[in-house]
C-alpha cells in the first residue's frame, strides 16, 4: 500500500506507560497488508498488549516466516529487533535465539500456511521442546500471498473464492498445541480485540511455550459465503470458553468480579490471570478434557476461543538444558575457553 | 618365506560388527605407538549396528606414512562371512591369523597360515557368553603381540590406563591377554618376519580422531550453542562436543551449563537454531554430512544474504542412502562452495588432520563472527572417524574471540551511524547490533534481500546489486582471513604441480617421495581454505601442468579453481580417487607417473613444408 513511512511527531498529550512510553513507541512501519486485513487488528493488539505490559520494545525479539502474516513484525514493535526467516521455519530461528538470550522476549509470528503445512514439523517440535515463547499463528485458512490457495487449516468443505471445494481433512492447530505439550494454548478472532488483547498479554508473561491461533479473515481471499474463516462465519460460529482479563502482579487484585465467576491463575513470574468463566463447566488446567471440549464443539460446528489450556508452573527450555543463568551470547573467554593448561593436560592423555 | 619387515607393514582385522572388536583392535594400534612407532589405523565399516562386516586395518610405518597403503601383510580373520574376499587380499609371502576351533575351508599356498582355536580356548575359560567374546578380542591381541614381538608390559599398562576407573576389570583383562600371549609363544615360531622394533618416532603427538578434536575445536572457540541431528560420519563430533563442554563448560559454583546442545528434529531445525542463535549473538555451529547439507540449502542462503554468522561441520562421505555412506569421500565441495539459491559463495576450510580440525574448528567461528556469514569446515570420514598421529593440539591463552563488527549500546548512544549494510570501512563487512542492546537505537529487520543499507524494506533493483556488489567485496575480504595454503618445493626445479587439500595430506606427501625416487619431481600446494588465496592462483601459473588430487568424480576442487581463478582448463590434469576406500599413496604415485610420462612426449612436428 504505503512505502511512506510514519510521522514520528505525536500529540504530546498521548499517555505513556510506566516506561514512559506512548503507545506510538510499539508501533512499527504502516502496513502494507490490504485494507481490513485482520492481520493487521492482531498487529494493533500486539502493539497494545506490550504498550499495556509496559515491556521495553527493545527486549522484545520478533521473528516469523514467509508469508503475509509474516510481513506483520514490520508493522509493530518498530523498535525491536526482527528477522524475518525462511518458510515454516521460524520455530527454529527462535528457538536458536532463545538459546542465544534467555533474557529476551520471543514473539513468533506466523500463518497457516507458514505453521500448518511447510512448517508442520517446526511448529510441533518447538512446542514439544518447551522454547519461552508466544507463537501467534494468523490463521486466514487461505494462502494469500500467492493468491487464494487452500492451506491445511482450510476446513474440509470449505469453498474458495473460485468456488473449489476443498476435500482435505483440516489441521486444528490449537488441537495439536494441546497434545504436544505446550503449556498456553488459546484461540482467538483478529476481530475481537476484547478477547485477544488479554490473551496476549497473558502469552507474554507466561513463561513457557505459548501458542494462539488467531482466526484473521483474508479480505481478498477467503471472506466469501462459502468460507469456513470469514468475518462472518467465525462470528456466528464462535463458542468462547471463556474471557480472560490479565493482571500484572504489581496490580491489587480488585474485587471486580463475583466470587465463583472468575478464577484467578497465578503465572510462574507472578502475574495473575482471572477468567471470567462463562462455562462452569471449562477447567482450563486440564489438558485431557480441553481436548476432549475441543473435539466435541467442533463436532458441533462451534470454533472454541478463548484460553483453552495453562499450565501454571511451566518448564520451559533453558530449565530442560539447566543452562546458566547468564545469557549464553554474553559469555566471554574466561567462561568459554578452557585455555592452553587443560589443552597441554589432554594432549597428555592422548598419548 | 619373505624377508624380515621391521615396522613397515599393515595388519587388518575383518570382524563382525557389534562384537565388541573395536577397542581390542584399539588397543593393538596404540601398542605400537607406544612401542615408538607410527600407526595409523583406519575402520572400514557398515551402516548396520550389529551383524555385518567390518574391518579395521593398523598401517605400521617407521617411516611415518600416515595414509592408506592398500594390501595386507597380516590378516585376522575373524568373520567367516568374508573369509574368501579376507583371503585373497593378503599380499603374497603374507600371514593369515585365524580362528581354527573349526577346520578353515580352504587356505592359501603363498601364505603362512596360523590358526588359534580361540573360541575353544574362549570356551574353557569363560561361562559368561558376553565374556567368551569380550576376552577372545583381547586373547587374540596377546597373540599378536608375542607374534609381531610387541612388548607384553606395554599392552598391559595399556589395559590398566583403560580401566583405571574400573579397576576390577584390569586383572581379567590381562589374563586374557596373556592366555593369547602364552598359546602363540608355545604354538608359533615367535616373532614372525613382521616386527615392531621399539623406535623413538612419535614425538609429542597425540593420538586422536578429527571428529573429537572439530568438537572440542569449538568449545576452544567459544561456540555455545549446538543444533544438530544424528547423520554418520557426523555424529561423533557432536557428542564429542557434548562431553567436552560437560568437562570445560560446567559452571562450578551451580553445576549449570554454558552451553546449549540440541538435538533438532532434522537439519533444517538445526541449521535454523544455528542462525538464530547466531543472529542473536551466540556462537553457533551444527556437524553434518552430505545429505544434511542438501537439505539446509535455503537456510544457508538466508545466512549469506542476511549476513549472519554460521559454522557448519560436514563430515563427508559418499552419496545418498544407506551402504557407501560409511565410506569416505571429498564430494561436498562443490555443493558448500555455492550452496543455495540465488549468488551465494561459501566460505571453507580444509582440515588435513585433527589437529588441523581443533585449529579450524576453533578458528571457523572467528571467521564466521568476522565475515558474517556461513563458514564450512569440510572434514572427511578418514580423518573425522579415525584416530590419527597429529601434532598437539596448542592454544595461546592470550588469544581473543574476535567478535566482528558488533555495534554496542554505548557507540549507539554516542551517536554512531548505524546501518547494518553500510559499509563504512570499504571492506564489504558492515556493522551489526545485537537484538536487545539499546531502548531506541541500532534495532533493525533482517531479511534476506530487499533492503538498502539501512535494513529498510525495498525492492529497488539498484539497492540489490549494490548490495551483491558488496557481498563480492566482502568475499575478497575473506581471503586475508582463510587459512594460507601450504607450499612444498621439489628438490629441484619443475614444471609440475600437484594441489590437493584434506586427508588427501598424507598419501599425496607419500607419493611425492615415491615420485621423486622414481625421478618425477612434483612441487605441493595444500589448499587449506577458499576462496583460494592469490599464492593459489600464482601457483598454478607458474607450472605447466598442475595435478588436482581428490577424493571425488566430478573433480570438484578443479571446478573450483576454474571457476574462481578463472584458470585454463587444460593445466589441471584430474587426478580422482572416489571408491569409497582412503586414497593411497600408490594410487596418486601410479597416476601421476603416468599423466607425466605422457606429457613429456613432446609430439614430433609435422612434415616440414
Amino acid at each position: 500500500m504505503s512505502f511512506l513511512p510514519k510521522p514520528r511527531l505525536h500529540h504530546p498529550e498521548l499517555p505513556t506507560n510506566e516506561l514512559g512510553f506512548t503507545r506510538r513507541d510499539y508501533e512499527g512501519a504502516i502496513s502494507t497488508l490490504c485494507a481490513g486485513c485482520g492481520h493487521d487488528s492482531i498487529s494493533a493488539a500486539i502493539i497494545r498488549a506490550c504498550y499495556e505490559l509496559s515491556l521495553p520494545p527493545h527486549r522484545i525479539a520478533k521473528l516469523s516466516g514467509i508469508g503475509c502474516s509474516s510481513k506483520t513484525p514490520t508493522y509493530f514493535l518498530g523498535a525491536s529487533h526482527g528477522f524475518n526467516s525462511v518458510h515454516g521455519r521460524m520455530p527454529s530461528v527462535l528457538t536458536g535465539a532463545n538459546l542465544a538470550n534467555r533474557d529476551l522476549i520471543y514473539l513468533g509470528v506466523s500463518g497457516d500456511g507458514d505453521s500448518a503445512s511447510i512448517g508442520l514439523g517446526q511448529f510441533a517440535h518447538a512446542l514439544r521442546r518447551g522454547v519461552n515463547m508466544v507463537y501467534i499463528v494468523e490463521n486466514n485458512g487461505v494462502y494469500g500471498l500467492t493468491k487464494g490457495q487452500f492451506s491445511a487449516t482450510s476446513d474440509k468443505g470449505a469453498r474458495s473464492k473460485k468456488g473449489v471445494a476443498n476435500t482435505d481433512a483440516a489441521i486444528d492447530l490449537v488441537g495439536m498445541a494441546l497434545q504436544l505439550g505446550a503449556t498456553f494454548v488459546a484461540r482467538s478472532f483478529s476481530g475481537d480485540k476484547t478477547q485477544l488483547v488479554p490473551l496476549i498479554k497473558a502469552a507474554l508473561q507466561h513463561e513457557g511455550a505459548a501458542f494462539i491461533d488467531c482466526i484473521s479473515p483474508c479480505v481478498q481471499f477467503n471472506n466469501h459465503v462459502g468460507s469456513t474463516k470469514s468475518f462472518d462465519y467465525v462470528r456466528e460460529h464462535n463458542e468462547a470458553v471463556n474471557r480472560l482479563d490479565f493482571i500484572t502482579g504489581r496490580d491489587e487484585i480488585t474485587a471486580d468480579y463475583a466470587p465463583g465467576e472468575v478464577e484467578i491463575v497465578s503465572q510462574h513470574d507472578g502475574s495473575l490471570l482471572a477468567l471470567r468463566k462463562l462455562h462452569t463447566d471449562y477447567d482450563p488446567h486440564d489438558r485431557g478434557s480441553a481436548i476432549n471440549y475441543l473435539q466435541e464443539r467442533s463436532a458441533a460446528g462451534e470454533i472454541v476461543t478463548g484460553l483453552l489450556y495453562v499450565d501454571p508452573d511451566p518448564q520451559e527450555l533453558h530449565a530442560h538444558l539447566n543452562t546458566t543463568a547468564a545469557p549464553l551470547n554474553t559469555l566471554g573467554e574466561a567462561e568459554l575457553c578452557p585455555g592452553s593448561a587443560a589443552l597441554a593436560a589432554l594432549n597428555a592423555a592422548l598419548r | 618365506m619373505s624377508a624380515i619387515r621391521v615396522n613397515d607393514f599393515v595388519v587388518r582385522f575383518a570382524n563382525v560388527n557389534g562384537s565388541g572388536s573395536a577397542s581390542a583392535n584399539q588397543l593393538f594400534a596404540r601398542a605400537i605407538l607406544r612401542m615408538g612407532v607410527p600407526a595409523t589405523p583406519r575402520n572400514i565399516f557398515p551402516s548396520n549396528i550389529q551383524g555385518l562386516p567390518t574391518w579395521y586395518e593398523v598401517r605400521v610405518s617407521e617411516a611415518g606414512h600416515l595414509g592408506a597403503r592398500g594390501g595386507t601383510d597380516l590378516m585376522v580373520a575373524m568373520n567367516p562371512q568374508t573369509w574368501d574376499k579376507d583371503l585373497a587380499g593378503i599380499t603374497p609371502g603374507g600371514y593369515l591369523f585365524y580362528d581354527s576351533t573349526r577346520p578353515a575351508r580352504h587356505l592359501r599356498e603363498d601364505v603362512t597360515v596360523l590358526g588359534m582355536p580361540l573360541t575353544a580356548m574362549c570356551n574353557a575359560e569363560y561361562q559368561d557368553p558376553r565374556q567368551r567374546q569380550i576376552f577372545k578380542n583381547i586373547m587374540y591381541v596377546g597373540a599378536l603381540s608375542a607374534l609381531l614381538d610387541i612388548d607384553a608390559a606395554v599392552v598391559e599398562q595399556l589395559i590398566a590406563e583403560q580401566f583405571k576407573a574400573k579397576e576390577k576389570l584390569i586383572a581379567p583383562n590381562v589374563h586374557a591377554m596373556r592366555l593369547g600371549r602364552d598359546y602363540a609363544l608355545a604354538n608359533f615360531a615367535c616373532p614372525l618376519n613382521l616386527r615392531v622394533q621399539r623406535a623413538d618416532k612419535i614425538g609429542d603427538r597425540i593420538f586422536i580422531d578429527g571428529n573429537s578434536a572439530a568438537g572440542l575445536g569449538a568449545v576452544y572457540g567459544g561456540a555455545t550453542v549446538c543444533a544438530w541431528y544424528p547423520i554418520t560420519p557426523s555424529t561423533s563430533l557432536a557428542e564429542a562436543f557434548t562431553r567436552y563442554c560437560k568437562r570445560y563448560r560446567t559452571e562450578p559454583e551451580t553445576g549449570r551449563a554454558r552451553y546449549a546442545i540440541v538435538q533438532a528434529e532434522d537439519e533444517l531445525a538445526s541449521i535454523g537454531m544455528v542462525i538464530g542463535a547466531s543472529w542473536n549473538g551466540a556462537r553457533a555451529f551444527t556437524a553434518t554430512s552430505g545429505p544434511g547439507i542438501s537439505l539446509m540449502q535455503e537456510f544457508l542462503g538466508l545466512a549469506y544474504f542476511a549476513e549472519i554468522p554460521a559454522v557448519i561441520f560436514d563430515v563427508q562421505r559418499a552419496g545418498p542412502s544407506t551402504g557407501m555412506p560409511t565410506r569416505t569421500q571429498q564430494c561436498d565441495v562443490m555443493a558448500c562452495a555455492y550452496a543455495s539459491h540465488g549468488d551465494t559463495k561459501h566460505v571453507l576450510l580444509f582440515p588435513e588432520d585433527p589437529r588441523e580440525c581443533f585449529e579450524f574448528g576453533a578458528q571457523a567461528f572467528d571467521l564466521a563472527d568476522r565475515l558474517q556469514t556461513p563458514v564450512f569446515v569440510l572434514l572427511d570420514l578418514d580423518i573425522g572417524m579415525n584416530e590419527r598421529l597429529c601434532a598437539p593440539f596448542a592454544w595461546d591463552d592470550s588469544r581473543r574471540l574476535d567478535r566482528g563488527k558488533v555495534m554496542t549500546a554505548a557507540e549507539l548512544e554516542a551517536g554512531r551511524e548505524f546501518g547494518r549494510y553500510l559499509d563504512v570501512d570499504h571492506d564489504g563487512i558492515t556493522y551489526r547490533t545485537l537484538p536487545g542492546t539499546h531502548p531506541t537505537k541500532g534495532a533493525f529487520f533482517t531479511r534476506g534481500t530487499s533492503r538498502d543499507e539501512y535494513a529498510r524494506y525495498t525492492e529497488e533493483g539498484s539497492a540489490y546489486q549494490r548490495n551483491m556488489e558488496r557481498l563480492l567485496r566482502k568475499f575478497a575480504t575473506a581471503k586475508q582471513y582463510v587459512p594460507r595454503p601450504v607450499r612444498r618445493d621439489a628438490a629441484e626445479p619443475t614444471r609440475f604441480g600437484a594441489i590437493y587439500y584434506g586427508s588427501t595430506s598424507p598419501a599425496m606427501d607419500e607419493a611425492a617421495t615415491m615420485l621423486a625416487a622414481q625421478g618425477v619431481a612434483l612441487d605441493l600446494l595444500r589448499v587449506r581454505g577458499f576462496p583460494f588465496h592469490d599464492e593459489v592462483i600464482d601457483f598454478v601459473a607458474r607450472h605447466d601442468k598442475v595435478f588436482v588430487v581428490e577424493q571425488n568424480r566430478d573433480a570438484q576442487m578443479r571446478t573450483l579453481l576454474v571457476n574462481e581463478g578463472e584458470i585454463d582448463p587444460a593445466k589441471l590434469i584430474r587426478v580422482l580417487h572416489y571408491d569409497g576406500t582412503p586414497i593411497t599413496a600408490d594410487f596418486i604415485a601410479g597416476a601421476i607417473a603416468d599423466a607425466a610420462d605422457a606429457a613429456k612426449i613432446i609430439p614430433l612436428r609435422k612434415a616440414v613444408p
